[in-house]
């Protein structure tokens, strides 16, 4: 469990993290959104002591992260997993973690089994690693203390998509145990497919919170006739405002039932019913990258 | 849901036994292993070990006869030493900021101040470990020579010189030690190090023989001054408060102030 509380961090007139307040809960998969520069990271790196706030406090399993009397057996953390020393050998690195904590030197080959080091990688020196390898090492450094809290920024970044696979998997093994498991990302899809609960930020808000069903529910439904004109009519009659897409389709924030509802009663065969799934987070997401994009035209 | 999930949930439900806490006594021999594990730290920690032999044996073939005696093995031992150590202490501490390690090294011992009290310990157990192997090298070369030249065997150092050369070699690992503190960057601090041993001293000693008032007054100002006096054998009582003075302006001030910045910085 991770209690974050009114959470501000300002640099000098920038506001990185504003009066931001959320919880991540064991047994969920609780996914942090946001576009790059957002305040994520601050946040993350708050919430570990390395940082500290203007004001405002985090708690992880009720405690300040200082007052942990051996961290990396309560929380795993990876900030970056580019930011090792680069002459070390990858086992070295687990190794140290390994001794940190006190723990038996067989968990370090438990752990590069478990992340797909093999033998011959975890012997090479880690300037040699790609970033899916430094992402695994990192992963194994942050799960080599069983863990009952996992906070993780950008893990999936510099993965195959067999990595991102089974990163998913290992993410969703975990909360399904118990366990807390808070994550970053500024891509939508990558997120929406594992996180149960859903925070974004934006600017260093939170611009929207809540369980990722309530949240994609809010988006409405996208549905299709063989005119979309004469669809569109009908629905408007039957008081569902919508909005008439180029290629045809008729999106609205009714819900899926009353729009089939309405056709039904006005005679005209559907050929597309469904919910707008993230679509309307999308729109959201996409607007609030648009300040930070270049391509701004594209949002 | 299927009876294994709800055991495994029950499994990571139980409540934990209150792990201990991290011992200083593991934090040290972390930091020391981290001093040692990479390439480059495993050949600078060579490097004592080579540059003593080298030194040793320079001695052996250039120093006229007259001259193989303990102090001259121990002087030119002690040159390489003056650079090496400093550099050890330096990047124990930098790495974690120049390689960003310091991210992991943090986040499992959320206290600063302990793992630099850490990398302290280490640094300076390291020192004496290192002032121990020169002079058993210093002393085989003495041996050596002496078989060697055929001249008698002089041990005009006593266990007490060799205390106090130790000692001013730590206090110059300890400047590197500040400096890496302070400024958390490996090239600066390492030009750091050599401005403050090189280029201060130099410009102190120009100083101190152009300027009457200042050279009544230089041991009080300048450190390395009243460290070298360490080679020189005993102390007297004004020299140890030169030494002192000195050594808190230029050693204990710069570090404290080093620290609080540590503490209060954002490790990124």
């Amino acid at each position: 469990m991770i209690t974050i509380e009114s959470l501000t961090k300002r640099y000098g007139r920038f506001t990185a993290v504003d009066d931001v307040t959320f919880t991540a809960s064991p047994g969920r998969v609780t996914g942090f959104l946001g576009p790059n520069g957002a305040g994520k990271s601050t946040t993350m790196r708050v919430m570990v002591g390395l940082t500290t706030p203007t004001s405002g406090e985090v708690r992880v399993s009720g405690r300040h992260y200082s007052d942990l009397p051996n961290p990396g057996l309560e929380v795993g953390v990876l900030l970056d997993a580019s930011a090792q020393h680069a002459g070390r050998t990858g086992r070295e690195i687990l190794t140290i973690a390994q001794r940190t904590m006190g723990l038996p030197r067989r968990r370090v080959d438990e752990m590069l089994d478990r992340v797909s080091l093999s033998e011959n990688e975890a012997g090479r020196r880690v300037r040699n690693y790609s970033l899916g390898m430094r992402q695994r090492l990192g992963i194994a450094t942050a799960l080599i203390g069983e863990p009952e809290v996992l906070i993780l920024d950008e893990p999936a970044n510099g993965l195959d998509p067999a990595g991102i696979r089974w990163m998913r998997d290992l993410l969703r093994s975990y909360a399904d145990q118990g366990g807390t498991v808070l994550l970053s990302s500024h891509l939508l899809h990558e997120i929406e497919v594992i996180a149960d609960d859903l925070v974004l930020i934006g600017n260093g808000r939170i611009v929207a919170q809540g369980t990722k069903a309530e949240l994609l529910h809010a988006a409405g439904t996208v549905v299709r006739s063989a005119s979309g004109k004469l669809l569109a009519q009908a629905l408007e009659a039957g008081g569902i405002s919508v909005t008439l897409s180029p290629d045809g389709s008729v999106r609205t924030t009714a819900d899926p039932a009353r729009v089939g509802q309405v056709a039904l009663g006005a005679g005209i065969a559907l050929t597309e019913l469904k919910s707008a799934d993230g679509a309307g987070l999308e729109e959201m997401f996409l607007e609030l990258t648009a300040e930070t994009q270049r391509e701004g035209a594209a949002a | 849901m299927s009876a294994i999930t709800v055991e495994r949930e029950a499994s990571m439900a139980t409540p934990r036994t209150e792990p201990a806490g991290i011992p200083m006594t593991r934090l040290t021999s972390i930091e020391l292993r981290k001093m040692f594990d990479t390439r480059s730290g495993f050949w600078l920690m060579a490097s004592i070990g080579i540059a003593a032999v080298l030194a040793t044996g320079a001695v052996i073939l250039f120093a006229a006869d007259s001259d193989i005696t303990f102090n001259s093995f121990a002087a030119a031992i002690g040159v390489p030493m003056t650079i090496i150590l400093p550099m050890i202490a330096i990047l124990s501490v930098t790495g974690e900021w120049s390689q960003r390690s310091g991210l992991t090294t943090f986040t499992l011992v959320p206290h600063r101040g302990r793992v630099i009290g850490a990398k302290a310990i280490s640094a300076v157990g390291v020192g004496v470990v290192s002032m121990v192997i020169a002079f058993t090298i210093g002393a085989v070369g003495n041996l050596l020579g002496a078989a060697v030249t055929g001249n008698d065997l002089v041990w005009d150092l006593s266990l007490a010189n060799l205390f106090y050369i130790a000692v001013a070699n730590v206090l110059g690992m300890l400047m590197g030690f500040m400096l890496g503190v302070l400024i958390r960057n490996s090239p600066g601090a390492i030009v750091g190090y050599f401005v403050y041993s090189f280029l201060v001293p130099t410009l102190s000693g120009l100083l101190a023989a152009s300027q009457d008032w200042y050279h009544d007054v230089q041991g009080w100002f300048d450190f390395q001054f009243s460290s070298s006096q360490l080679f020189d054998g005993a102390l007297t009582g004004q020299e140890w408060a030169h030494l002192g003075v000195s050594g808190l302006i230029w050693l204990i001030i710069p570090l404290t102030v080093g620290l609080v910045l540590v503490m209060r910085a954002e490790v990124k």
